[in-house]
């Protein structure tokens, strides 16, 4: 079995941290970061770029906005068009209330489906790589390296070094 | 540069003054969490809450009984007449998706707004939006008279014309704001759940419970890359559910808003009947926490200092509601509009007067104890003023249809209403329903998002180091 992975465990935070910093600045590439919750300064220790959901939820409200227009306009003014109350077929400022929401619903909808996507969840998804605890007490930093077993040495020696609680070498996930 | 060392220890310790106030009792570790959070899931139910679950699914029972006669009779089982065509199915309605509210405030804006005290409720308060509104949808529904045709409700493209719904109407505006609310509060809730699932995956014992929880965790690992895209996901839901929170209780309000009736035709509406929505909403979260963090033990993480904040807001809002009160009847004055005068001085006076002081006891008065800060951490007091604010926000709905409706423009058209036994009935079955649905929530699901309150644990431990 290859074994082109160092794995480190570690209970607490900070260190989590400080130990990407380190594994960075040594010039080794971080696999990625399992924790049980989200890690704010982690993004930027990571170098993870921006996500692009915002740009996913612009597209899906402007399509819910504009089919909401359409149905409204086309069965109300188009299809046919009914006099209730003598009020304008195109009333406009009476549709605003369903565009908006529906703005909203395509939007929120845009965005649910893309992080679904984009993180690839879906149901019974790949199993947890490097360790059960990682969804409950434990942040695992997965690093690669060469499968030399002096640059495993090292990368575990760092490890160890930023506070891991455990190191352990083994191949890539998934 | 090689950093082989490991740090100095006090790099990322902050000064004292700024820490922030501590929404969590003791010291619990991140597994004390996950263990606190599971137990209610994997322990047996106690005799508190089977003794809750027999009223609520008595009061369930009622509720069918009562709209199933409703159903198979006609609307005539109902107190309704002519004068007086909408009265306690729709003051339920309003009830009900004012509840909601709460939920949504707790869940989005203060997320937006980085409160922190919204953790440890936020997941709790979200499940009462959902099953709120689902208590909501059903009276529209029963309302109907033949619920099997409500699917005509929606545009589709249909046999009749096609003949489509009339988008001027602000009844059908309520079709796609409750259905957008309720879609949006779902995907909100299940998407908030998701790291929470994953972890109940890692932990089930048995092969159902980690069948169904490796279904509903999607495969969630706890990435950094995921969970960086997901806080972005978080904000964006949350951003949405914000105007739209707001938006569902203007469109409620505007089937009022948009007749002619005095009592009802007031631009004042939408934000008077947002803040009514949060006021009442709040009240309900103080009522089935206060409960809840007791029977489940749950004191570590919903503390005093979670009620204060709610009573706080449970203030604020309470008090924008009694300036609107006075504002309408300011109006009513300044308007020199003899009906709107009329109807408001029937209000007071009239024969549904009691009810009307009931509201304004309940809703402007009673709050007004929570500026003392003693009582908004003595949690019996709490808890009789949140039973208060719910009755009397249930009476505002009724005093706001029923009195503007029962007398208006023309005095030979001026009669009573009393709800029949089966109104009283389906009322008794939506908060039957409502509780049911929650009881099971508390023993099937996480009723605390356990990632939130972790990563609150987490930069604490980082704080203090």
């Amino acid at each position: 079995m290859r074994r082109d992975v160092v794995v480190g465990r570690f209970h607490q935070e900070p260190m989590v941290i400080d130990a990407v910093h380190a594994v960075r600045s040594c010039g080794l590439r971080i696999a990625d970061v399992y924790s049980p919750y989200p890690i704010h300064r982690l993004d930027e220790a990571m170098a993870i770029a921006r996500s692009r959901l915002p740009l996913v939820a612009l597209a899906g409200g402007v399509g819910g906005l504009i089919a909401a227009l359409a149905l409204e306009l086309y069965t109300s003014v188009i299809d046919w068009p009914l006099n209730v109350g003598g009020k304008p077929d195109a009333s406009l400022l009476a549709f605003i209330p369903i565009a908006f929401e529906l703005t909203i619903l395509g939007a929120g909808l845009a965005t649910a489906a893309g992080l679904l996507i984009r993180s690839r969840l879906a149901p019974f998804g790949a199993a947890p790589v490097v360790d059960r605890s990682a969804t409950d007490d434990t942040f695992a930093v997965v690093v690669h390296c060469r499968d030399s077993a002096i640059d495993r040495r090292l990368v575990e020696q760092l490890l160890l070094n930023y506070g891991a609680m455990s190191v352990e070498s083994r191949g890539l996930p998934r | 540069m090689i950093a082989w060392s490991a740090p100095a220890a006090d790099r990322h310790a902050e000064p004292p003054s700024r820490r922030r106030t501590r929404w969590i009792d003791g010291d619990p570790t991140l597994r004390d969490i996950t263990d606190d959070v599971m137990r209610p899931l994997t322990s047996r139910p106690g005799a508190a809450w089977w003794a809750a679950f027999a009223v609520a699914a008595s009061a369930l029972a009622i509720g069918a009984a009562s709209v199933t006669y409703e159903v198979t009779t006609g609307i005539g089982t109902w107190g309704l007449n002519k004068t007086v065509g909408w009265a306690f199915d729709i003051t339920n309605f309003v009830f009900w998706v004012g509840i909601g509210h709460a939920g949504t405030l707790i869940s989005a804006i203060l997320l937006l707004l980085r409160q922190q005290w919204r953790t440890a409720i936020s997941r709790s308060a979200e499940a009462m939006t959902i099953f709120a509104v689902m208590c909501a949808a059903m009276f529209p529904l029963i309302h109907m008279g033949r619920p099997w045709l409500a699917f005509w409700v929606l545009p589709y493209p249909n046999s009749r014309g096609p003949l489509w719904v009339n988008f001027r109407s602000p009844l059908l505006w309520d079709v796609f704001a409750i259905n957008t609310y309720l879609t949006i509060s779902l995907v909100f809730w299940y998407v908030g759940m998701i790291p929470d699932f994953a972890t109940l995956r890692d932990r089930a014992q048995s092969p159902l419970r980690r069948f169904a929880y490796s279904m509903l965790s999607l495969g969630w690992d706890g990435s950094a890359r995921t969970w960086s895209r997901y806080e972005t996901a978080s904000t964006l839901l949350a951003g949405l559910a914000t105007p739209l929170v707001i938006s569902v209780h203007t469109i409620v309000s505007m089937d009022f808003a948009t007749s002619v009736l005095p009592g009802w035709h007031a631009t004042i509406f939408p934000p008077y009947f947002v803040a009514g929505a949060v006021f009442s909403g709040f009240a309900m979260v103080l009522t089935l926490l206060i409960i809840v963090r007791r029977v489940m033990r749950l004191e570590r993480y919903i503390t005093l200092r979670h009620l204060d904040a709610m009573a706080k807001i449970m203030l604020l809002t309470g008090s924008i509601v009694g300036l609107a009160y006075a504002t309408e009847f300011y109006n009513a004055w300044y308007g020199h509009n003899v009906y709107e005068r009329a109807v408001f001085l029937n209000r007071v006076t009239g024969p549904y007067a009691w009810g009307f002081w009931i509201m304004v006891g309940c809703n402007a008065c009673a709050p007004q104890l929570l500026w003392i800060r003693r009582l908004r951490r003595n949690v019996p007091i709490l808890f009789a003023l949140s039973i208060a604010v719910n009755v009397g926000m249930w009476f505002e709905r009724f005093i706001i249809i029923v009195t503007s409706l029962h007398r208006s423009f023309l005095p030979s058209t001026w009669t009573m209403y009393r709800p029949s036994m089966i109104e009283v009935g389906t009322l008794i079955g939506s908060f039957g329903l409502f509780f049911t649905c929650f009881l099971l929530f508390v023993r099937l699901l996480p009723m605390i998002a356990m990632w939130e309150v972790k990563a609150l644990a987490g930069h604490r431990d980082e704080a203090t180091r």
